[in-house]
């Protein structure tokens, strides 16, 4: 008799658990916190988005937490970054989330990089001697505001397909991203516009797309190849392209240590080094998409300016 | 009548004599049509000549060889065997190939190269022995989605004298009610290491009580249980608290540990894990286990196994690739019927390992075992560990350890050197 009373009452709590679930909103969990702050902003309060890799978090080397796989085996829908920028910690989260939804093909798994602006797709040949290449280009594709838009639209057409009933809200919730978006981006070109074409130097390869969109060229980088940590004959050579070329500014990702790009800014004389937010969440006042523009352009064009007089 | 007689003759009469004059013209047109065609047949020549000869050029230039002579009567195209070198006219094989090796599983192999120095006086010959230097077991993984409703992982594990399937199994991770089914040969899940490959340990061998309760022998390097079966684990509700719960069956055959005599003597293995994150740079593991399987004395002779495991892990996220830690610790208890009093023996391993800067690891590990089939002899060992990390791809580990055998009190002190090297494919890190 206790064991049916005791069956029975699983029984109700699994029906209780499911019903609840069927009412809540939708669960967006996403690689980074700039996928989940997109999905905020185009689904609003029809959606809880939760990123799993932090933005001061390098998101190459994140690992696979069983918490993680709580979180995902509860989403209806799972936003990759793609490009293999996950291939460290992503599949066996999947696999081990228990959840046919988020599987790779089914309609709660999105990857927002097959519809954006991808930039250094590698040609030809590709070996691991060029350090850790990803060979379907460059992942930190977020970094272009016009990839935001396209990643945005993803989300919005991907959850109306989750939910019908909501396509007109998240088509609305869209556009009012689009207009901001599109009136920052004018704030940003204005401030940016005086140094187009001033060179600066990254530890990673982690800009192409920001730089490319403000028009800013990167001549080097501190690793002399992507994950390979800084050696003293690269720093050398770097410090002596920087000297030739003018060059004062190094843009550092939050997760990397200061010591060598300091080194370097010491070494070649007025040199600055400049931290920058590389996602949502790098910085305090990062806190989503276009906050996060905001305050890289605001503190990259303080920086160029004291750098270049203009 | 007689009209139409006059104009027949003068018919036959004006053919007659307009023959001859025709025929001679008849003979000189097609003297001058041979000409023509004689004219025609020299310029084709040429333009086949000069066609020759561009294309050979460009063939030379597209293989990155000098151009060769001109061609002027290309040849048959003969089949590309082994022997013909490969360049020239090479058939080309279009996208019915090209598109097939997208669907290729994800393919990597991880060499493992080990030597040990040092005195070993004989004990380390029995226990967990390494020679002066081995491809100890190089790892070959193969990996891709099945179908929408699973994937399959394959791993042989290359010995220099022979190949094995280390784990070759298929995964359903969309099966109804939270599931998740696996069905093959894998590594099971008891305690938290047998689950690791080799090449995924902070050390360079495996504990002893791995090797003296988990069916070490000398003639494997991957000591742990692994065997063909089916396991089915899943996620127990509660809250924020990972916990998860595990059921396996094997058929019953793993190293010296278990042995089955008959297709009934299946060997068990059951396990309940539980995870939390205790701040965000803090988490813990906390895991206990169960198998039972037959022994090699039969099918009445049966061997338990206990295990619990607790791990501490510290990484904060900002510097995640310049600091670690990671805490393990270990214990077993082997219960194994044999004739007259059963063997119980206890064995554990307690180790730190931390990292000390973005290419650099350091650790330590006590080990403390009985063993299986003499409970009353207990091995106990301590290692001293440095590894660097060139790239994510490669690894030089050096590796202390002094081992103090249980059956005559003899000590090992050994030097053992390790290089990880992966080419290929570059799978998930095991948490």
């Amino acid at each position: 008799m206790n064991m049916k009373v005791l069956i029975a009452a699983l029984t109700a709590t699994c029906l209780g658990a499911v019903a609840v679930d069927a009412q809540s909103k939708l669960n967006v969990v996403t690689s980074t916190e700039d996928l989940a702050s997109i999905a905020r902003e185009v689904g609003g309060d029809k959606v809880n988005a939760l990123a799993l890799a932090k933005g001061y978090q390098d998101p190459h080397f994140v690992e696979a937490k069983p918490s993680f796989i709580l979180a995902v085996n509860r989403a209806n829908l799972y936003v990759a970054v793609g490009r293999e920028l996950e291939i460290g910690w992503l599949p066996p989260l999947l696999t081990s989330s228990r959840n046919a939804k988020i599987q790779p093909g089914a309609p709660g798994y999105l990857d927002a990089s097959s519809n954006v602006r991808i930039l250094e797709i590698p040609t030809g040949q590709i070996t691991r001697a060029m350090g850790d290449v990803h060979p379907l280009g460059n992942p930190h594709y977020w970094l272009d505001s016009g990839n935001g838009r396209r990643i945005a639209q993803a989300v919005r057409d991907r959850l109306g397909d989750l939910s019908p009933a909501d396509r007109s809200y998240f088509s609305q919730r869209y556009d009012d991203f689009d207009r901001r978006l599109a009136a920052a981006e004018k704030r940003w070109d204005g401030a940016m516009a005086p140094y187009k074409g001033t060179k600066l130097v990254t530890y990673h390869r982690s800009w192409p797309n920001f730089m490319e969109r403000f028009g800013l060229e990167v001549i080097g980088y501190v690793e002399p190849k992507p994950g390979i940590p800084p050696s003293p004959s690269h720093t050398v050579d770097l410090m002596e392209t920087m000297r030739r070329d003018g060059v004062k500014l190094i843009v550092v990702e939050p997760y990397f240590s200061l010591r060598t790009p300091q080194a370097i800014a010491n070494q070649i004389g007025g040199g600055t080094v400049l931290v920058l937010a590389p996602s949502v969440g790098g910085a305090k006042e990062a806190t989503d998409y276009i906050q996060l523009f905001d305050y890289n352009v605001r503190l990259l064009a303080g920086a160029l300016k004291q750098a270049t007089g203009k | 009548m007689r009209g139409v007689h006059v104009l027949c003759l003068g018919l036959v009469g004006a053919l007659l004599l307009g023959g001859p004059a025709a025929a001679s013209a008849q003979t000189a047109d097609v003297q001058t049509l041979r000409q023509e065609i004689d004219q025609l047949r020299k310029e084709l020549d040429a333009i086949q000549r000069q066609y020759g000869e561009r294309l050979a050029a460009l063939e030379a230039r597209l293989g990155g060889q000098p151009a060769g002579p001109p061609v002027t009567q290309p040849e048959a195209p003969q089949p590309a065997t082994a022997a013909t070198p490969l360049q020239g006219n090479l058939p080309v094989y279009g996208a019915v190939s090209a598109g097939s090796k997208i669907f290729n599983p994800d393919i990597g192999m991880i060499g493992n190269f080990v030597s040990a120095t040092g005195e070993s006086r004989g004990g380390s010959d029995a226990i967990a022995p390494i020679p002066f230097a081995t491809l100890q077991e190089s790892e070959a993984s193969f990996q891709a989605i099945v179908d929408p409703y699973a994937r399959a992982d394959f791993f042989l594990a290359i010995g220099e004298e022979g190949i094995e399937v280390e784990e070759g199994y298929v995964t359903f991770p969309t099966l109804p009610g939270g599931l998740l089914v696996k069905a093959g040969k894998f590594r099971a899940s008891l305690g938290r290491l047998n689950a690791f490959h080799n090449h995924t340990l902070p050390w360079v061998d495996r504990p002893l009580a791995m090797y003296n309760l988990l069916g070490g022998s000398p003639l494997d390097p991957d000591t742990g249980i692994k065997d063909a079966g089916v396991s089915a684990s899943r996620l127990i509700p509660a809250g924020n608290l990972f916990l998860e719960a595990t059921g396996e069956v094997f058929r019953g055959d793993s190293g010296t540990v278990f042995k089955s005599s008959r297709r009934s003597d299946v060997s068990t293995v059951g396990r309940l894990r539980a995870y939390t994150d205790i701040t965000e740079a803090t988490n813990i593991e906390v895991g206990g286990s169960y198998a039972r399987g037959h022994n090699e004395l039969g099918s009445d002779f049966l061997t338990q196994l206990y295990s619990t495991d607790v791990t501490l892990r510290w990484r904060p996220l900002s510097r995640a690739i310049y600091r670690s830690a990671v805490a393990r610790n270990e214990l077993f208890w082997s219960r194994r019927d044999e004739p007259g009093a059963p063997q119980q023996a206890f064995g554990g391993y307690a180790s730190l390992d931390y990292q000390l800067a973005r290419s650099w690891f350091a650790g330590g590990r006590y080990d403390w075992s009985e063993r299986a089939t003499a409970a009353a002899i207990a091995d106990r060992g301590s290692s001293a560990v440095l590894t660097f990390w060139p790239s994510e791809f490669s690894q030089i580990r050096g590796q202390y350890r002094r081992t103090r055998y249980g059956d005559d009190g003899r000590v090992a002190n050994e030097l053992l050197v390790q290089a990880l090297f992966t080419i290929g494919a570059h799978g998930a890190h095991p948490f």
